[in-house]
């Protein structure tokens, strides 16, 4: 805040540093109206009015201030008009007006506010995408203009997603504090997976769509970041924020230059940033000296040793195959199996992966899933079955949702096929 | 996760339907209350409908690349009528909303009960790599 109020130049930090302020002024606000939604509402039109003004104007000495006070104001002409509309239904009298200084609020600043906003927009009551809107929001400082764009939906229907996420907070009447230990563990694990998703969102768009919209993966990280701050012991939110930086250091490497996904065994690995890498390692270490082992760490464990190797042929995969073991100890399900079996076939030959796989037939959760054929055409592809191997890609291309992942696998399903057909045959041009 | 609910209901030639006024305007305001409720629940994307057959044209490239049209298409030959573009948390909540659209009310405020094809837009973040 002071480089803000003494920089008095607008460029991205500043842009950051203005949403860092945005949770810190819909507590304050919120709290003092106990009135979540409107505060909300209130203080998105204060972050509008400064990413409107500030630019032009100049950053305000005191930043915070001014962004309370607008909201504020906002808060009193609602509160006006709402009890005009009463008095013209009612005839009564009005109540006395709320009025309260700008000095008063600042007083009221709790730096724990952003992590009630968080439990509170993550919270399990709401839907994953509602719960990621309104965390962008609220928690992120972001406009519903951005967050819409980032989704690629129309604003009006990005705006009335976070109406109904506060409708649903309201309904469910989540409280604005933090969370009673009993149900500590049960919410904050919902932020953590709604944290992750953004991330998820992020990481996987390609680098053009990441310069036109917003960096979903970056504000993932930010956010998860401004959480560390706030908890700074608790390993699984380490653990987040580690795996979240060791596998973002990939970024660059893992597509080609027309959006191609590129496979980790064959990314070029002078690409990947060592300063994520160094950043997420130390916090791992960390992480891992706090105690209890969760699934964040473990996967962040996992990426660290992928990060660790400069060649791909260097990889430690019998330590990534004892992490996934952990991993299914801790945190068992149909997609860590798949992983594991992955890690078998790396140490052990793929006649092994592939035993693996079987028990996965039977798992409904994952039978006859894409990436259930994907891991087959990749295992029978190292056993040297071209032909059952294509045919595993094929039927993965069939059943992915994901351009660039379709794109990938009927490439390699069409790059097994010309291998068998030998190499003075090249395909003709009709048969594509 | 989104989808795609497209309403393969035209048929070539038919012309606008001749149904009763007060039947057409039933049809008329289900369809804009449908897409003020798919606002209002945040899952709209896009909803468009779109011209009758006769001014569709098959457009294909000629020998030099210039536009070939072909128009005028047999009675029987089914157009796409309009569709939705959804944002959904699951595919069950794509399919509700297809079933809404496929009873849509025709004559005599019947449900129409219109095949509706639902499918994923390729939008979802690659998992596998």
């Amino acid at each position: 805040m002071t480089v803000l109020a003494t920089a008095n130049r607008w460029d991205e930090a500043s842009e950051g540093l203005l949403r860092e302020l945005a949770p810190q002024v819909l507590g304050v606000v919120a709290r003092r109206f106990r009135d979540f939604s409107s505060a909300e509402d209130a203080v998105q039109e204060a972050m509008l009015a400064a990413f409107k003004q500030w630019p032009q104007e100049g950053i305000p000495e005191n930043p915070r201030g001014w962004l309370i006070r607008v909201a504020l104001r906002r808060m009193t002409d609602t509160a006006r008009s709402e009890i005009a509309r009463r008095e013209r239904e009612t005839a009564i009298t009005p109540e006395k007006e709320p009025t309260i200084g700008p000095a008063e609020m600042e007083t009221e600043m709790d730096p724990e506010d952003t992590l009630v906003l968080l439990f509170m927009c993550c919270h399990p009551a709401l839907s994953k995408p509602s719960a990621i809107a309104l965390t962008l929001r609220a928690v992120g400082g972001l406009t519903t203009g951005e967050i819409a764009n980032a989704f690629m939906v129309p604003e009006a229907t990005m705006a009335q997603r976070i109406s109904r996420a506060k409708q649903s907070i309201k309904a469910s009447k989540v409280p604005f504090r933090l969370p009673i230990p009993q149900e500590r563990k049960e919410l904050q694990s919902a932020v953590l997976h709604v944290l992750y998703l953004i991330f998820s969102e992020g990481y996987a768009s390609s680098i053009g769509a990441r310069l036109q919209r917003l960096d979903l993966a970056q504000e993932a990280i930010r956010l998860a970041r401004s959480m560390l701050a706030l908890l700074p012991d608790d390993a699984e939110v380490a653990g987040l924020l580690a795996l979240m930086l060791l596998t973002d250091a990939r970024r660059t490497a893992r597509t080609g230059p027309e959006g191609e996904l590129i496979p980790l065994d064959k990314q070029d690995r002078s690409l990947w940033d060592r300063a994520e890498i160094a950043e997420g390692t130390k916090l791992l270490t960390l992480a891992l000296s706090l105690g209890a082992v969760g699934l964040y760490q473990l996967q962040a464990a996992i990426a660290a040793v992928h990060d660790e190797a400069s060649r791909q042929e260097d990889t430690d995969w019998p330590q990534i195959l004892a992490l996934y073991e952990l991993l299914q100890r801790v945190a068992p399900s149909p997609v860590v199996t798949l992983n594991h079996a992955i890690a078998v076939a790396m140490v052990h030959g793929p006649e092994r992966g592939l035993d693996r796989l079987a028990v996965l037939d039977s798992d409904e959760r994952l039978a006859g899933h894409y990436r259930l054929d994907a891991v087959r055409g990749h295992l029978y592809e190292k056993l040297g079955d071209f032909a059952r191997a294509a045919q595993h890609f094929r039927g993965a291309a069939a059943g992915t949702t994901s351009l660039p992942e379709r794109n990938y696998l009927m490439t390699q399903a069409a790059r097994l096929e010309e291998t068998l057909k030998g190499p003075n045959s090249r395909p003709a041009a009709s048969e594509s | 996760m989104k989808y795609i609910l497209m309403m393969n209901t035209m048929r070539a030639g038919a012309g606008i339907p001749l149904w009763p006024p007060a039947d057409l305007r039933a049809h008329i305001a289900f369809m804009l209350g449908l897409n003020r409720d798919l606002l209002e629940s945040g899952e709209l994307v896009s909803a468009e409908g779109l011209s009758f057959p006769d001014q569709a044209r098959l457009v294909r490239a000629g020998k030099d690349g210039a536009p070939v049209t072909d128009g005028v298409f047999p009675e029987s030959k089914e157009f796409l009528a309009g569709f939705w573009i959804i944002d959904v948390d699951v595919p069950e909540r794509a399919y509700a909303i297809a079933a809404r659209v496929s009873a849509a009310p025709g004559p005599g405020g019947n449900p129409l009960n219109m095949p509706i094809e639902v499918r994923p837009i390729m939008s979802a973040p690659p998992e596998m790599l």
